[in-house]
């Protein structure tokens, strides 16, 4: 019989790295001790465990790494608390990977680009940021603008400060939310910070965060004169199957999980405004 | 070509279709219910225009096991437990039904294929069954089906004592050659058999023009799908709906399912089952969710059947018009009225 | 008697008694009937209803519309005032809100009834005499009005309004019922002959929600049904023990607040006779604590909330090594 799509495969988790507070970064490779599937910076993977939960994840690793594919989870729900609570060799279940990704081969090739995300919203970036790093020829001027809450809150920090930051044609800018002992940065929301930057029309954005964040981010840009053509984002709904079969995950005629996650704002502005 | 035998061959001939592979046939539960079940002689088949179910059951079932895992320590074993079916035929199927197939073909047999479906649906042979006493609530026709010439492998009509039977694919033919239609009394040479036939589907034909929903059709909304959505109509329907899924349950089209887990003990057994964008938790994430109240669930509902299906399927709609949402809602909410409302609203902007 | 009411809740509209109507109006056929709210009388005019298939049970309703701005009236049928003043007692309806017109009834129609006597293709009907004339796409076809009514209405309870601001037509006598007679014949099966027949009907649920969401006694915020924590949440049952799970722990919780309305029946798509789980129920009730029916008084307390352990023992079923 041929394969079954919601069949899922066996990972096992070979790291475990606390990133804040509620983040962990989880580390899966096959139980044959090799990666489990290829796939495109921004796409997803189901994650479960049985008689837990299944739940659709953002693969965080960039496709660049062949040895193992990796996710960084917030605690928010039933799956999430117990995947926190694993230890180093749990096994967990995978299937994937799905959803379109993002344009890295077309849209993205040759451009600046400036990426925007906001709390856990860096997990689906950290992937495309750091493929766009490993072919660093084929695109031009990148720009990060990160935030948090708290300095506690900023995922990924160590990496940024020791690479991304050192990395040549490539900007960093971190905020918090508020004044804090310790942070010598930025301090405000990321929508106004963007603003504050005047970031040049010439670059390819992506926006990723909570809802509000994504909602002022957007206003801030268009008022810097972007066009909704040239900004992405990435969309989060309840997915059950992760292929287009199940139903839920629509916004108006797309499916998140399969015409998604990442869409243009003017591809969603063709859609209901339902997410 | 069109094969004629008397009605009261039909235990011989179902006896006949059921040595050739398993055989379903729509049966009396009770004056109530009439039901999908396998052959078994002293069975007969139900003379009610539809059965209670769809039978879209047969491909996709209210409760679909999909694998079975097993935890030890840290290990889990994952358990394949599909089997490949058995060949078999589906009876007696209305038009309505035999179209809902080819809706679900374009979901489950869609990239990636969903082998749940796919083993089912390929192992099938479907003798579709024309309808001799259309009700009130039928409206297939507004979308294209013709219930005096239902599709399938192999179609039949039963009128004037007779049953005719025609073969539409070849698996339909083979089934139909097996069957040794001779052996039953059957002349394959009568050239009346076409005729009479035909004079059957212009008696359907007539029947069907008198009833009430004949004219209705339904607008071609792909253009239209943010005004549809922000029409005043949801509010005022969606107010009454009890958000049940007795609609989405009862449907051929609808397809929408969850996925959960069950514990035994021992194993755990994943299963897919019947979901219903009615349904409050549908949607719900961990942050909430995108439809709040009923009128997005209820929105949601008619937009996939009138406006979100049709632009991602060449304008096909997802209904097949076989009533039974106008049957069973329990408030007679249902897609018919949505039409109906939309087509108004969309006369009245037209005027402003 | 639909003009009489269709007056009056223009009156009540028009001198601003009340703000909304609640009452039913139909569709494409005369039998489609949709609960609706009205909020102004040329809307009542045009399309409120009233007629043989009025069957469903607006009380509910109210649970919602009492807690909007302004005053409605609702037509509320005999067995409808049971479930609102039960309602009533579990502080689910804000009294002050609603203006309670009972209005007679002899009866309902379900077109579903209809269908199984094998009239299809209906188009329109009529009462002539005790029968009721169905003109079909078939030609006419005639049945006496006491076999096209639903069961619940067959073995009517009560034709006596419970509760009401005003009275249309006569007020009703509560009935000598033959509604447990049903009741006997499951009790009088074998337990073998009795798990048969319930596997039989509840392995045809689908699990739809009807009978859940359309009952007035099932009115929490979020079923346990419907919660993840909850440990029984579930959308279908994965074995067949789970699909009488679902439904016999349903006929407990409303156990001595079911009114008997039939609304559980009336709504299966399936067809599956739930209501009597729930007279059954109602049956041991009054036969362990004495003659009760919910929602019969306001604030009345159900014998399974009242039991206290000072008083009597508790009458049970249940003794050392089993059930009596």
């Amino acid at each position: 019989m041929r394969k079954e799509e919601l069949i899922p495969q066996v990972g096992v988790v070979t790291d475990i790295r606390q990133e804040t507070g509620d983040v962990k970064t989880f580390r899966v490779v096959g139980t044959d001790g090799k990666k489990l599937f290829e796939h495109i910076p921004g796409q997803c993977a189901m994650l479960s465990v049985p008689g837990v939960g299944e739940a659709m994840i953002s693969i965080t690793s960039s496709p660049t790494i062949k040895e193992y594919m990796e996710f960084a989870v917030k605690k928010v729900g039933v799956l999430t608390s117990w995947l926190h609570g694993m230890e180093v060799g749990q096994e967990i279940l995978i299937r994937g990977p799905y959803g379109n990704g993002f344009p890295v081969e077309s849209t993205f090739r040759g451009k600046d680009l400036l990426f925007i995300a906001g709390g856990i919203g860096l997990a689906p970036l950290h992937s495309v940021i750091n493929y766009c790093r490993a072919n660093r020829a084929n695109y031009g001027h990148i720009d990060v603008v990160y935030g948090s809450r708290t300095k506690e809150d900023l995922v990924d920090l160590a990496e940024m400060q020791d690479e991304w930051m050192n990395e040549k044609d490539m900007n960093v800018y971190l905020t918090i939310d508020r004044e804090e002992e310790g942070w010598d940065g930025h301090v405000g929301f990321v929508p106004n910070y963007v603003k504050e930057l005047q970031f040049p029309t010439t670059e390819t954005a992506v926006i990723c965060g909570p809802p509000v964040m994504i909602h002022f981010t957007l206003q801030g840009l268009k008022s810097l004169g972007f066009k909704d053509s040239q900004v992405f984002t990435t969309m989060e709904m309840r997915m059950k199957c992760g292929i287009g079969k199940c139903g839920r995950c629509n916004i108006g005629d797309k499916y998140v999980c399969k015409d998604g996650p990442v869409f243009s704002f003017d591809q969603l502005g063709e859609l209901p405004d339902e997410y | 070509m069109i094969v004629k035998v008397a009605e009261q061959k039909l235990p011989e001939l179902l006896t006949a279709a059921a040595g050739v592979e398993k055989l379903y046939i729509p049966v009396d539960k009770s004056d109530k219910v009439s039901v999908f079940e396998e052959y078994a002689p002293g069975k007969t088949l139900s003379r009610k225009l539809n059965t209670l179910r769809s039978a879209k059951d047969f491909f996709f079932p209210q409760v679909q096991p999909m694998a079975k895992f097993r935890m030890e320590g840290k290990k889990i074993e994952v358990i394949d437990t599909r089997e490949e079916p058995q060949d078999f035929i589906i009876f007696g199927v209305r038009a309505c039904d035999v179209r809902s197939f080819d809706i679900l073909d374009r979901v489950f047999l869609a990239d990636p294929v969903d082998t749940y479906y796919e083993s089912r649906r390929k192992h099938a042979t479907i003798v579709s069954w024309a309808c001799a006493e259309p009700s009130e609530t039928c409206f297939c026709h507004s979308f294209g089906i013709d219930a005096a010439a239902p599709e399938g492998d192999a179609r039949m009509w039963i009128a004037g004592g007779w049953i005719y039977l025609e073969d539409l694919t070849e698996k339909g033919a083979e089934l139909l050659k097996a069957l040794d239609l001779p052996a039953l009394g059957a002349d394959t040479s009568d050239e009346d058999a076409e005729k009479e036939v035909k004079a059957e589907q212009d008696r359907i034909h007539s029947i069907q023009e008198k009833l009430p929903l004949y004219s209705l059709k339904p607008a071609d909304n792909r253009q239209k799908e943010l005004e549809i959505f922000n029409s005043p109509v949801w509010k005022e329907f969606s107010d009454k709906c009890l958000g049940c899924g007795s609609c989405t349950f009862v449907c051929p089209t609808c397809q929408c399912f969850d996925i959960e887990d069950f514990n035994d003990g021992h194993t755990i057994e994943r299963y897919r089952c019947w979901d219903s964008c009615m349904y409050k938790d549908f949607t719900m994430m961990a942050a909430g969710t995108p439809r709040k109240t009923q009128l997005e669930r209820f929105r949601q509902r008619f937009m996939h059947k009138l406006v979100y299906y049709p632009i991602k399927n060449d304008g096909i709609y997802s209904c097949v018009g076989c009533g039974r949402c106008l049957r069973r809602c329990p408030i007679h909410m249902n897609i018919v009225k949505v039409m109906k409302a939309l087509e108004e609203d969309a006369q009245c902007e037209k005027k402003n | 008697m639909q003009d009489e009411l269709i007056k009056r809740a223009c009156e009540l509209l028009e001198d601003g008694t009340v703000d909304r109507v609640l009452g039913w109006s139909s569709g494409d056929f005369f039998y489609d009937i949709t609960p609706t709210v009205f909020t102004s009388a040329d809307e009542v005019r045009k399309r409120f209803v009233y007629n043989d298939f009025c069957g469903a049970n607006l009380s509910k309703y109210l649970i919602a519309e009492s807690q909007k701005d302004g005053k409605i009236a609702a037509f509320l049928k005999p067995c409808d005032t049971y479930s609102f003043n039960q309602l009533l007692t579990e502080h689910r309806i804000n009294r002050e809100k609603v203006y309670v017109i009972g209005i007679p009834c002899d009866g309902k129609v379900s077109v579903g009834t209809l269908n199984d006597a094998g009239i299809d293709g209906i188009l329109s009907t009529e009462r002539d005499g005790g029968d009721l004339v169905c003109t079909t796409v078939y030609g006419e076809k005639r049945i006496p009005f006491a076999e096209a009514q639903d069961e619940r209405c067959i073995n009517c309870k009560s034709r006596k309004h419970v509760v009401y601001d005003e009275l249309i037509g006569e007020e009703g006598e509560v009935l000598d019922s033959h509604r447990f007679d049903e009741v006997e014949k499951l009790e009088a099966m074998t337990p073998e002959e009795r798990f048969a027949f319930w596997q039989g009907e509840l392995s045809r649920c689908i699990r739809c929600n009807a009978c859940r969401n359309v009952c007035p006694a099932c009115n929490c915020d979020l079923c346990v049904f419907d919660n993840p924590k909850s440990g029984v949440f579930s959308k279908a049952a994965s074995n067949d023990f789970e699909d009488a799970n679902f439904h016999i722990i349903r006929a407990f919780h409303v156990a001595g607040r079911c009114t008997d309305c039939g609304e559980c029946s009336r709504v299966c798509p399936e067809h599956i006779p739930l209501h009597l789980l729930n007279r059954k129920l109602i049956k041991d009730i009054n036969t362990l604590y004495g003659t009760y029916q919910a929602g019969e008084t306001e604030g009345q307390m159900s014998p399974l909330s009242a039991f206290t352990e000072d008083g009597d023992a508790e009458p049970s079923i249940v003794q050392k090594g089993g059930i009596r």
